[in-house]
């Protein structure tokens, strides 16, 4: 079997969808972006989670530190248990404070960690023991509205 | 009036009888070729001449389109984004909607019409022309020598002449939102790597492209292969490989999307 031009316009189709692909998956994608390095895992409980999804970011100071891992729901306390991979090069006081935040006003959420104090660092399995749970818009249009009846009650 | 009621209902009756016998007669189709595509990957330099004949032969109408549609992608979505003050997620829409939908839907349309005609003719004319008859002749099956190699080109040519689309289409709306209208162009790829998934957008794309790959492929060599052996046989199944694989492509493309967003 002798090689021929043909053979060479074939590879050199192939190659250039292969090039795209990677053009695909590394520029228009997060499949470089995602990976943290060496991680660790922490966990936090929350109330309420509102719409945070797993691979939601973790941020600290506005930079994304790491990515929620896992969501489960415990069935003793009846709350959300969120496991959070954080990358290894950050470090975090064990009175460190995780929110869930939302970015904009209707935009995606994410969990806000407010570092404390403490000299003591978490490990790799700890419990992040200070949380506040998602703001749900209906909740607090409930209480504004109830808020209001009350007050006309007493005029 | 009831003659001409008659009339029009058997008309439809044998139409739909008439395209379920078609059906039936495509997946028997389908499965002989299936069963005897061994020989287009034991000697692939057939499969390779057919990845020419359809891929490479269309890389400069894909390519040409999907810049421009990346193009009137990024000048229509930075009128209406920055209406909103939000045209710095303009690479999220410029790559989303060519990622998700246009770049398989119209890599699928462009496909069809320019490598799907073209092996619907050339089946059909070797039927025409009495040559798949005259290999028979020879002990050499037309569905493993003429038939299976079409297709799995076209299988292998399809996904990527889609990311080729997406691709060129991605730099098309670069070109205009970036260097022509100015969007800031650290805002313009960081929004759209944070919000374009490897699995859920991309990997589904390139789902959908095979999938198109094969139906388009399918189709157009079972037109070809099932054309009356005359000159007008030819070029109405050329006509309906067209206008049955767009509206199948369409079809499948909302299928799909159901399935996977």
């Amino acid at each position: 079997m002798s090689r021929t031009t043909l053979d060479l316009w074939v590879g050199f189709f192939v190659s250039m969808g292969i090039v795209s692909m990677i053009f695909l998956a590394l520029r228009v994608g997060n499949l470089g972006g995602s990976n943290l390095g060496e991680s660790y895992q922490l966990k936090a409980r929350f109330d309420n989670i509102g719409s945070l999804k797993v691979r939601s970011a973790v941020k600290s100071a506005g930079v994304v530190v790491g990515r929620v891992s896992a969501i489960d729901f415990d069935v003793e306390t009846y709350e959300a248990e969120v496991t959070l991979t954080i990358s290894d090069r950050y470090l975090f006081p064990t009175d460190t404070f995780a929110k869930i935040m939302t970015s904009g006003l209707l935009g995606e959420q994410y969990i806000g960690l407010a570092v404390g104090g403490d000299e003591k660092m978490l490990k790799r399995g700890d419990v992040i023991s200070k949380t506040q749970s998602a703001i749900v818009i209906e909740d607090l249009i409930s209480q504004f509205m109830f808020k209001k009846a009350s007050e006309g009650d007493v005029q | 009036m009831s003659k001409f009621l008659g009339n029009f209902f058997r008309s439809i009756g044998h139409q739909v009888d008439d395209g379920i016998w078609r059906l039936g007669y495509a997946c028997r189709f389908l499965l002989t070729l299936l069963i005897y595509s061994g020989i287009s990957f034991r000697r692939f330099r057939l499969t390779a001449k057919e990845v020419y004949f359809t891929g490479v032969l269309s890389l400069i109408v894909i390519m040409v389109s999907g810049l421009f549609v990346g193009m009137v992608l990024g000048l229509q979505g930075y009128n209406t984004l920055q209406r909103y003050g939000s045209s710095d997620s303009l690479g999220v829409l410029v790559a989303l909607s060519l990622v998700r939908e246009l770049g398989p839907v119209m890599a699928g349309l462009l496909f069809a019409s320019r490598a799907g005609s073209a092996v619907t003719a050339e089946i059909g004319l070797m039927k025409a022309t009495e040559q798949l008859s005259a290999m028979e002749m020879m002990a050499v099956n037309p569905i493993a020598r003429v038939v299976a190699p079409r297709f799995w080109g076209g299988v292998i040519a399809m996904p990527i002449l889609a990311a080729l689309f997406s691709a060129t289409g991605v730099f098309g709306g670069y070109l205009v939102g970036v260097q022509l209208v100015g969007v800031d162009e650290g805002a313009f790829w960081s929004q759209m790597q944070s919000s374009v998934d490897f699995r859920e957008d991309i990997l589904n794309g390139v789902i959908k492209s095979v999938v198109f790959g094969i139906l388009v492929s399918w189709i157009s060599v079972f037109e070809g292969y099932d054309a009356e052996p005359t000159a007008e046989g030819v070029s109405n199944a050329t006509t309906r490989t067209v206008v049955t694989a767009s509206l199948v492509i369409l079809f499948a493309d909302f299928i799909l999307t159901a399935l996977m967003f």
